[in-house]
């Protein structure tokens, strides 16, 4: 099946199996590894990926069901360096192992987009999808809520 | 006490400029941009195959037979492996496992048979094309019935299998390790004690859950040479065992190289050799082609190393005035089918079951017992998080009965620097009173709080931990340091980058004897090639054993820089100094030197030719005061452990008295970091390990049925805490005690933060409520039970 999509702002036009996940396909067939392998059944969140401005798990969608999406990972919102939320999180020490870094860096800044100032409550919703073993996640919302502070009314 | 640093690592100020700061990650930016590879993003290009494994459905079994014939014929499919091509036994501590299952399969999840095939998607359908005949024995579920009379016998060779000469198997049993510890007179202290306490204590078995599963890649060369790329926490024990295991098909150490990128969380779960081994073996039948193994989530948690369960069997003896004057402590542990490496959790159990307090008659017995359930193996906190439930809600209990508060209780018995430990050597200094003192402090203890709510109660609870490092007597780490033409270094080490903040440890410590910035120093994950050896990134040991490689190895290159320094300007080594990366002199101020001038090109002298060259260094560490022999009826005579980590938990929670939900609102947490090289790392693993402490006690376990089986292989059935499910606030509490023997004092401290986690919440519940639970986890349901039965007696 032909799969048209655009992946950190550049276009793919692929050939897919129908049960190809659009995990698999980012990873194996585009090269973009951040989104990981972590349960497949959207229990970890560390498949995160934000497609047409919301977060996915691209582990639970169908290649073929982002035909004619735009799709960006942390790839494509690191190419003209950290943004301000990432800065925060690598001054604050936030990750220990990083595995689950890429989604939370991408929930985090859907939330950032849409609620430029959470509460901690906001922040710790916006991440009960992305489990994190070794943090204890303070650290991951501290630096959350700092950008928020930091970030425009 | 001695707070001197060793080594003459003590900066020229006195003041330390690196150790110490909150350093930010060096790889912050690594993980948060996307850059960080795991194993699993690695491209290996169109040759790579896929390896999928066939496993038991049993949990006791004979193979009758094994038929891959429809598997060998399906699409894709590029080679089978079965139990026949590969008869060979391995394991960490005692040889008790093979590859792939010979004649029994002793778990549900054992590995039987192995299928590699040019796709994941058509290993899987093949795998399920093979077919298996067995014989279904009866299972042995848990370690009371396995120790029975005419229990019958999981391994009836064990007195055959290889193992650490400190272990002791009991022939024609199911104790494949009994460790004893005798000191003192225990019946004589309890028939003289003034009160004495006997109850009984129940552990369940838990997941890491690390958020990586285990994936693997592994190519035997044309060449013969076998290159492993792995999620592992132990290169060099992993390229040991492969080796070892695999040396009947010519393969020796040198032919074996083991590469670990980041590693998306460990745990324990990581350490030593678990499925790793079936992909090197399944590779050596594809020659030229790498193989890749990724575990699921499900064999995440049924195929991988287990946390032990545990029934402990405790008796206090104590007199009125508070003093403990025996402990009996009787662990019967489910170690699981195999025990290559649990046994050694059993092993640092029974040696340090007393906890950290001062106990002049003591009788420990630790078993490791076989059962018919996944192997168990090292979890954060080896077996210390398992025992402590127990023994500090026992302490809780007997202060209540001889009327003593129990933050005074533990105190008055608490064991400090010289006492003596239960196998006779003597405790290293240690900060415990500190500790509890600010842990006490920090949860407002004797003062009692009423919720303002009338349907809630709020309780508090407080519980102390030791740990010690576990692991052979001669365990080792080493370090290789370079400079670079800039000045900048890079340090090879192979500890893991478990999250830990390992890599940015290392590089506070070079860059404090060498007086370079942390940004200018690289340290990156191991390569067992090119990398000096470690033995494993596990027990907490690698600030301390490889932070003293590493120190030694800058304190080489700093005697080389000043030797240079020497040989052209004449001054006495002894009067330089480095300061901001450069040269300096004590009797003349106005020499300096910049690093980067020299370190490579080394300096130019006034006829014209050159002195210096590359500065290249290496350190190495390994301790010589340790020694594992000892008694085997009473454990004195040797030095197992090389020391103590302390530090105490103190929570206050409120609970709902009709539902039994249990709200965290204050957690604080002090452990005896000796020196904390990075206060924030400090931080960092006192909050992450008391969250997955927390979690272990009010819901983790788990569950299997009357077959073995495991019911709750996933996420959704085995919940981990998510962001929501974290106390309200947090203490953190670094206490700083100097270790002697330290890289600038410092001591381990990953594991501990979790271990006081179980009876912290124990003494908090009956604090509030009165009720005491006796076993993990204690769940909502199990509270709210708890509160009706209180309710109608």
């Amino acid at each position: 099946m032909n799969l048209t999509i655009k992946v950190n702002g550049e276009d793919w036009a692929l050939d897919v199996a129908p049960a190809d996940v659009l995990l698999d396909v980012l990873r194996e067939r585009i090269g973009v590894k951040s989104p990981k392998i972590g349960c497949e059944r959207g229990d970890c969140g560390s498949c995160t990926v934000i497609m047409d401005g919301r977060t996915v798990r691209s582990c639970l969608i169908l290649a073929v069901e982002a035909d004619g999406h735009e799709i960006t990972t942390v790839e494509g919102i690191s190419y003209d360096g950290m943004s301000e939320l990432q800065t925060l999180f690598i001054q604050n020490n936030s990750f220990q192992c990083g595995f689950c870094a890429p989604g939370i860096v991408l929930s985090a800044t859907e939330l950032l987009d849409n609620n430029p100032n959470p509460t901690r409550h906001d922040v710790q919703e916006a991440l009960a999808g992305n489990l994190c073993r070794c943090t204890g996640y303070e650290p991951i919302i501290d630096a959350v809520l700092a950008a928020g502070e930091g970030g425009s009314e | 006490m001695t707070t001197d640093y060793p080594f003459e690592a003590k900066p020229e100020s006195g003041e330390l400029k690196t150790v110490g700061t909150s350093a930010v990650r060096i790889d912050g930016l690594d993980k948060v941009s996307g850059a960080a590879e795991f194993v699993d993003d690695m491209d290996f290009g169109p040759g790579l195959l896929h390896a999928a494994i066939v496993e038991s459905p049993h949990a006791y079994a004979r193979i009758v037979s094994i038929d891959t014939s429809k598997a060998e014929a399906a699409k894709g499919v590029v080679r089978i492996a079965t139990g026949k091509d590969f008869p060979y036994k391995f394991g960490m501590y005692m040889e008790d496992r093979y590859i792939f299952a010979q004649d029994y399969v002793r778990f549900v999840g054992e590995q039987v048979a192995g299928v590699i095939a040019r796709s994941h998607r058509e290993a899987v359908q093949a795998a399920k094309l093979i077919e298996v005949e067995y014989e279904v024995l009866t299972p042995l579920l848990d370690p009371k019935s396995a120790v029975a009379d005419g229990a019958e016998l999981i391994h009836p060779d064990l007195e055959d299998y290889t193992h650490v000469p400190w272990f002791f198997p009991q022939t024609d049993t199911n104790i494949a390790h009994l460790r004893k510890i005798r000191k003192g007179d225990t019946e004589k202290a309890f028939a003289e004690a003034d009160y004495v306490l006997e109850d009984t204590y129940e552990v369940p078995r838990y997941a890491h859950c690390a958020i990586e599963p285990h994936v693997t890649v592994s190519k035997f060369d044309q060449a013969d040479r076998l290159t492993v790329w792995t999620a592992s926490q132990s290169p060099h024990t992993q390229r040991h065992l492969f080796a070892e295991a695999l040396a009947p098909l010519g393969l020796t150490h040198k032919d074996v190289r083991v590469i670990t990128p980041y590693v998306g969380g460990g745990f324990g779960g990581k350490a030593g050799v678990s499925m790793e081994i079936m992909g090197a073996a399944m590779a050596t039948l594809v020659k030229g082609r790498p193989v890749k193994l990724r575990w699921t989530r499900e064999q995440e948690f049924y195929n991988t190393y287990q946390r032990q369960g545990v029934v402990a069997e405790l008796k206090v003896g104590v007199m009125n005035d508070g003093t403990i004057t025996a402990v009996e402590h009787k662990l019967y542990w489910d170690a699981g089918a195999y025990v290559e490496y649990g046994a050694n959790v059993v092993n640092a159990a029974g040696l340090s079951a007393t906890g950290p307090y001062r106990v002049p008659n003591i009788t420990n017995d630790s078993l490791c017992i076989y059962t018919n359930l996944p192997p168990g193996g090292p979890y954060r906190g080896f077996g210390y998080s398992e025992f402590h439930f127990g023994l500090e809600s026992h302490m809780d209990r007997i202060a209540e009965a001889i009327g003593m508060d129990a933050v005074e209780f533990r105190r008055k018995n608490a064991i400090v620097e010289g006492d003596e430990l239960a196998y006779g050597a003597s405790m290293n200094p240690s900060g415990m009173l500190e500790a509890i003192d600010k842990t006490a402090a920090a949860i407002d203890w004797g003062v009692e709080e009423e919720s303002d709510n009338p349907n809630t109660v709020i309780g508090k609870g407080i519980a102390l931990f030791w740990k010690a490092p576990a692991m052979p007597p001669n365990s080792s780490s080493a370090s290789f340091l370079k400079f670079n033409e800039d000045g900048s270094i890079n340090i090879s080490v192979s500890g893991m980058e478990l999250g830990q903040g390992y890599l940015t440890v290392m590089a506070q410590i070079a860059g404090e004897v060498l007086s370079v910035p942390v940004e200018k120093i690289r340290v990156e994950t191991p390569d067992t090639d090119r990398n000096p050896y470690e033995w494993q990134t596990v027990a907490s040991h690698v600030t301390w054993s490889s932070g003293l490689a590493v120190e030694k190895a800058a304190i080489e290159a700093r005697g080389k820089i000043f030797d240079v320094i020497h040989q052209v300007y004449g001054y006495e080594d002894d009067s330089l100094y480095l300061e901001d990366e450069a040269v300096k002199c004590r009797t003349d101020e106005s020499f300096s030197k910049p690093l980067r001038d020299f370190v490579i090109d080394g300096i130019q002298t006034e006829d014209g030719t050159w002195r210096g060259g590359p500065i290249v260094a290496s350190g190495k560490f390994m301790p010589e005061f340790t020694n594992a022999n000892s008694d085997p009826e009473t454990g004195q005579g040797g030095h197992p452990n090389v020391h103590y980590t302390v530090g105490a938990t103190g929570v206050v929670l409120e609970i709902d008295k009709d539902t039994g939900r249990i709200w965290v609102r204050k957690a604080a947490l002090a452990v005896d970091a000796g020196r904390a090289i990075n206060p924030d790392l400090v931080n960092g693993q006192i909050t992450g390990g008391l969250v997955q402490g927390l979690a272990t006690v009010l819901y983790e376990d788990m569950r299997f049925d009357e077959n073995g089986k495991l019911l709750n292989p996933n996420f959704t059935d085995y919940k981990i805490p998510t962001a929501f499910d974290i106390p309200d606030e947090i203490i953190p509490i670094i206490v700083e005690v100097p270790q002697p023997d330290g890289p600038f004092g410092a001591r381990g401290v990953g594991e501990h933060t979790m271990i006081g986690a179980a009876p912290v919440i124990a003494n908090a519940v009956y604090n509030a409520l009165g009720v005491r639970i006796k076993s993990m986890p204690i769940t909502q349901e199990k509270v709210a039970m708890a509160i009706i039965e209180k309710s109608e007696t």
